[in-house]
């Protein structure tokens, strides 16, 4: 039938109109049912909907690199600058701590801790969800209420497939490279300001920095950025292909698709987390 | 060659607000159908159903011997290749200019050289009268423009159905008259099978075939033009005549107090008006599905309103027909898709000098 997911809620406004509406009681066990079961299962349809048209030809590439580009343009310079003041207020708040300590010389260390394997997902997740995220539910949702996803889907061509994916993988591909950008960034500004501010030495700031990193930190940071971009990509898609009434509609849409993007992210970042301590046996100091 | 689509027993609600219910009609390949009802019927939603964007609850829509709401994805995307699909504001895409608009089904279903493509689209674009805004972007032109840029797009894979949102919502009389000449100049070329949904009476009786309406939610009468025309129904008889006085209230239907009063003001629903002639092929033409003037009413023993079937000249066109199918061409001459357009003036020219419908103007209204 139609694309699951895609105008699912459609005509819920005709709905309203009915003279005979149904009793207050009846009305919050629909909107119960609704958001804990219905929307959650037409999400997951959306989901998987989304991965079978992944695998359908022709790929998409020309949209998947103008996607990629746009994302790059709208979150690359807001990360950088929220990195800078991240790396920096951690080497504050922790180099003034770790001082009282008289543990100075483990600086580095907690930048290895805090910046690579949290902080940088992190703001790689506010700016995917934030800005490309939000843009990309815009971008859709506008172009649902103008009904150009049904002139698409009549005129036989799959809107999962041709706006979906790439717009999808494009958010998962720049996330990869938005987490190292944070990484590097944020790691530079924190060597500022423990080297040149907080009169800390070069020496003791890669030292530490060596003997806590290792390499699963930063791909674990990768693996979250990677699945943070699916999952702004498919809320996004989601909530943009079921925005309804007018430019009003759109504009709830972004705001939910901000607001679910954010929750989701931080819940996927705290289970990676955990899964990481796990499977990873951490170095000691 | 057009393809018929048989709608059977077909229901759709939206939570508890049932749409329509029951409704079974034939759309005869090759004809033009309007569909009418007053705002809110639920007539966008049956269009939507037939495309399969939207699922019925009950019901079956056949297009040949396929059944659309039951068909598995792959093949309902490939049957909806047989549609071209107007929507109310043309659903044109926002990013892309004129060209690339009307481009994008060939790029996407065809692997036609870009020569060709271009020389597909222009054709389309002359017949809709917008050559020369190929490099406008969908923002920068006007409503009117922008349905007949939909209409071109709709056309571009030469489809077998066509379907028509609303042709007539936000544009001026002259240019909705245009559009209906263009519909009908259409069909006679490509001679697909035409819905047309709308609440523009003009449009409703000049243009189809056939005509149905919803009303209450229900398809209360399908059937040729001239039946609904002389039918004496309450519902059929006040839409089609814009009139107050009738079963259809200003929000949805009036209640018996209301019906009540309007009886004792002796409200007198009048005689019905003449019926008016088929708007014809401009140029001049006879579409193969179209039947001669007062056939049906003839074979059903009706007796049309009297001054039925005059154009302004003053012609008859009853006694008009057999001279006009005689020196125009017989019925079923007209081009089909592959072959050129017929000779004569094009067809429609909306920014231009209207073209002489020879003889002298032919019955438009």
């Amino acid at each position: 039938m139609t694309t699951p997911g895609i105008g699912a809620n459609q005509g819920a406004d005709q709905t309203r109109e009915s003279g005979k509406g149904p009793g207050r009681l009846t009305k919050f066990s629909d909107g119960l049912v609704n958001v804990a079961i219905k929307e959650p299962g037409r999400f997951f349809a959306l989901c998987l909907d989304t991965f079978r048209a992944m695998f359908k030809r022709p790929v998409q590439w020309r949209e998947f690199i103008e996607q990629s580009w746009f994302i790059v343009s709208v979150t690359a310079i807001p990360t950088m600058l929220v990195a800078i003041p991240f790396g920096a207020i951690l080497s504050l708040q922790v180099g003034g701590l770790i001082r009282q300590l008289g543990a100075q010389s483990f600086t580095g260390a907690t930048a290895v801790v805090a910046i690579v394997r949290e902080a940088s997902p992190l703001v790689t997740a506010l700016l995917i969800a934030g800005a490309a995220g939000s843009a990309m539910c815009a971008d859709i949702g506008s172009r649902k209420i103008r009904e150009e996803i049904d002139a698409m889907e009549v005129l036989g061509i799959n809107p999962l497939h041709r706006l979906v994916v790439p717009r999808m993988l494009a958010c998962a591909f720049i996330g990869l490279f938005l987490n190292g950008l944070v990484s590097v960034v944020g790691l530079m500004g924190g060597y500022f300001f423990n080297v040149v501010l907080q009169d800390g030495t070069p020496g003791a700031y890669l030292a530490s920095f060596n003997a806590m990193a290792q390499l699963p930190d930063l791909i674990q940071a990768e693996v979250k950025a990677f699945f943070f971009g699916i999952t702004a990509g498919l809320v996004a898609a989601y909530k943009g292909l079921n925005a309804k009434g007018g430019p009003k509609g759109v504009g709830d849409a972004v705001n939910q698709t901000v607001v679910i993007t954010f929750m989701l992210l931080f819940l996927e970042n705290f289970l990676i987390s955990a899964l990481y301590f796990q499977l990873v046996p951490q170095k000691g100091m | 060659m057009g393809v018929e689509i048989r709608v059977e027993g077909l229901t759709k609600s939206f939570g508890r607000q049932v749409i329509w219910q029951d409704v079974s009609l034939t759309l005869p390949a090759g004809e033009i159908s309007v569909l009418l009802g007053p705002s809110g019927t639920g007539k966008s939603v049956f269009l939507k159903s037939l495309v399969g964007l939207l699922k019925p609850d009950r019901g079956n829509i056949w297009i040949g011997d396929r059944n659309l709401p039951y068909l598995p994805e792959g093949q309902l995307y490939d049957t909806r290749k047989l549609f071209g699909v107007l929507f109310q504001d043309g659903a044109l895409f926002g990013s892309m200019n004129l060209f690339d608009n009307i481009a994008f089904p060939l790029r996407e279903h065809t692997r036609k050289s870009e020569s060709e493509i271009k020389r597909i689209v222009l054709e389309k674009m002359e017949m809709v009268g917008l050559l020369g805004a190929e490099k406008k972007l969908p923002g920068e032109i006007s409503g009117g423009m922008k349905k007949r840029a939909g209409l071109a797009r709709a056309l571009v894979l030469d489809p077998e159905i066509l379907l028509v949102d609303e042709p007539d919502s936000g544009l001026d009389p002259v240019r909705t008259a245009y559009l209906n000449q263009l519909i009908v100049d259409l069909n006679a070329q490509i001679n697909a099978t035409f819905l047309i949904v709308t609440h523009d009476i003009n449009t409703a009786r000049t243009v189809p075939d056939n005509i149905g309406l919803l009303f209450r939610r229900e398809l209360v009468m399908f059937g040729p033009r001239e039946m609904l025309l002389s039918s004496e129904e309450p519902v059929v008889r006040q839409f089609l005549n814009a009139r107050r006085q009738g079963p259809i209230g200003m929000s949805e239907e009036k209640d018996v107090s209301e019906l009540e009063a309007e009886a004792r003001m002796g409200a007198d629903p009048g005689r019905l008006p003449p019926i008016p002639p088929q708007l014809m092929p401009s140029d001049g033409r006879v579409r193969p599905a179209q039947s001669p003037p007062g056939a049906w009413l003839r074979a059903h023993g009706v007796q049309p309103p009297p001054g039925s079937f005059v154009d302004e000249t003053g012609r008859n066109w009853i006694e008009e027909w057999p001279r006009y199918v005689a020196t125009m061409g017989p019925v079923g001459a007209a081009a089909g898709p592959g072959q050129a357009p017929p000779p004569g003036p094009p067809p429609q020219h909306p920014h231009g000098p209207k073209p002489g419908m020879p003889p002298a103007g032919g019955p438009h209204r």
